[in-house]
């Protein structure tokens, strides 16, 4: 077993989820199954191996910049469009639950 | 019109040459998924008045008399992980339920600006992650040629659509196979172009240093017209390359003959399916017969292939799922008192089953003490992928394989063993991983009459040969 019980906990709040106790339970499971299959990496010999850090091939990686000039790409979406999504706005902000407790 | 005969070409010509409009032609693709889409589940959302208008804009040129653009006209469908602006776009997830986005996906807006007419959205496994489509959080989808088959996913509705003739032609996105797999299984066409080819600007992220979009159609002239369509630069997307595009239908008839296709044994092993050995291997007898080379080729660390894709793909999806907080757009859950617990609480109710496992896995693999025996391994290891096929390419100039190592298996069949699903992208991760393009192309059936799709792998930026090597395969199978 690779992940325990407690690991399990600590790698959701670490990924802001609670799950409930019969998720944890699967999980556990799960996860320790797919990491057993992933020990095969072990086998391969990378001591003087790159890690692949580019995917992108042959390209002018230069034309990615642009001159930083307001609106530049496109207009900024209108405010009122910006917010039009969000669960609680009063028009102006996105609204969420208190952040500071006093 | 018979929408079963319908390709790009056909269908644009058909409105051009004034025998049905554009209008038409929307009015029966939408009576027809009316009438059959409840029993495959395709679509996820239909956008009547965006194609009722786009339609108006088509039929009022042709009634000029003016030439109509590439793909006037004709009806398309579009995963639903690529946002489309005021049309829901859900990514297949709960989370984005209400979502409506305030702007357009660059791919979907170049095929409209090419004449395109979007029917709606379709569906696939939320944030595309699976290989079944059972992991939409809406409704499965059913494989068009047997209902009690999964379409492959994850761009299964994108498949299904255009096996069903439901859409002339769709989008879909691949990762780890997501185009190339439910094509497969489905019977159609399915491109994923080179890293970089085509713009991800509005693809909603599942893992960035893998995410492509491409094209799903009937024929292999049609992936072609589609890409020439999207591919290119776009200032939104910094990932999108700057190299010139080639004319992909011109390039279709330069001949294969004296091509060098290479055969890797890697991907003929265990688990592969008799039926789809034995048609893949007549498959490679038709291409030597059409002229080519056929080289023997090794590739040998395929079997890598799945553990590496799986800790960087999750790794990737933990790190870019992290805006899904419910505070700019989507679900928020109605009870909590403080920030973090809205976080918690919004996620928790919001993302299914296998997203949850990915964003834990990808957590992990991430996590202090975890990093280097997976994450910086598995980057490693993937550079000896990739270094796998630029040393075959040195000798071949494609390589072809089976898609997948099974065909359409049925719903429910896999649902309980997240190993077995996912290797169901055994043959079709390595080409992701590399950042190289294939194709899924039509090449026999089982003789349950189930699919099978032969793959054609290319060197970065040669979709040219790659869609040439699958036209002349198509053409030849189609004349036997």
């Amino acid at each position: 077993m690779k992940v325990s019980e407690k690991d399990v906990a600590y790698v959701a709040e670490l990924a802001n989820l609670e799950l409930t106790e019969q998720e944890r339970g699967r999980m556990l499971r799960d996860l320790n199954s797919i990491l057993d299959y992933m020990d095969r990496l072990k086998e391969v010999d990378t001591a003087s191996v790159e890690p692949m850090a580019q995917v992108a091939r042959g390209q002018n990686l230069a034309a990615a910049g642009r001159e930083d000039v307001l609106e530049g790409l496109r207009k900024s979406l209108p405010h009122e469009l910006a917010v039009a999504d969000a669960p609680q706005s009063d028009g102006t902000f996105f609204k969420v639950p208190k952040v500071i407790e006093r | 019109m018979e929408l079963s005969s319908l390709t790009i070409e056909s269908a644009r010509s058909a409105v051009q040459e004034r025998r049905t409009t554009a209008a038409a032609l929307v009015e029966q693709y939408y009576a027809k998924i009316e009438k059959h889409d409840p029993a495959i589940g395709a679509y996820l959302t239909l956008c009547k008045d965006r194609a009722l208008a786009k339609a108006a804009e088509i039929d009022a040129l042709a009634a000029k008399g003016e030439p109509l653009p590439p793909l006037g006209g004709v009806p398309v469908a579009i995963k639903d992980v690529m946002v489309t602006r005021g049309v829901r776009s859900t990514a297949g997830s709960k989370i984005l339920g209400n979502y409506i986005p305030p702007y357009d996906c660059t791919a979907v807006a170049r095929l409209e600006a090419a004449g395109a007419v979007v029917l709606g959205k379709v569906n696939c496994d939320e944030f595309a992650m699976g290989s079944s489509n059972e992991n939409s959080a809406w409704h499965p989808v059913h494989n068009p040629r047997d209902l009690s088959r999964v379409p492959g996913g994850s761009s299964g509705g994108s498949a299904a659509a255009v096996a069903a003739d439901l859409a002339v032609a769709a989008l879909g996105s691949d990762t780890g196979g997501s185009i190339r797999q439910p094509a497969s299984f489905c019977g159609v066409v399915g491109l994923m172009p080179t890293y970089g080819r085509v713009s991800r600007y509005g693809l909603i992220a599942f893992a960035s240093s893998l995410d492509h979009i491409g094209p799903l159609t009937k024929t292999v002239k049609d992936a072609a017209i589609v890409l020439g369509v999207i591919a290119g630069r776009d200032p939104m997307d910094s990932t999108s390359a700057d190299a010139p595009v080639p004319d992909y239908v011109a390039e279709l008839e330069k001949p294969v003959r004296g091509l060098r296709i290479g055969v890797a044994n890697e991907y003929f092993a265990e688990g592969l399916d008799g039926e789809v050995r034995s048609t893949i291997e007549a498959a490679i007898q038709k291409l030597a017969q059409l002229g080519c080379e056929i080289v023997p080729i090794s590739l040998p660390h395929t079997r890598y292939a799945i553990p590496v894709y799986y800790i960087i793909a999750t790794a990737e999806a933990s790190t870019n799922l992290a805006r899904f907080d419910g505070v700019r757009y989507g679900h928020r859950a109605a009870d909590a008192r403080t920030l973090a617990e809205m976080y918690r609480r919004t996620r928790d109710q919001g993302f299914g089953a296998e997203v949850k496992r990915r964003i834990m896995l990808g957590t992990y693999v991430l996590s202090a003490g975890y990093y280097d025996a997976y994450y910086l391994k598995a980057q490693k290891v993937r550079t000896l992928v990739a270094r796998d096929f630029e040393q075959a390419f040195q000798e071949v100039d494609a390589i072809v394989t089976p898609t997948c190592p099974t065909p359409a298996f049925k719903l429910g069949e896999k649902v309980d063993d997240p190993l077995a699903m996912y290797l169901a992208d055994i043959y079709t991760v390595t080409a992701d991983l590399a950042g190289i393009p294939g194709i899924s192309v039509p090449c026999g059936e089982t003789k349950e009459n189930l699919p099978i799709g032969l793959q054609i792998l290319g060197k970065h930026f040669d979709e040219s040969t790659v869609l040439r090597v699958a036209n002349a395969f198509e053409q030849a199978a189609q004349g036997a």
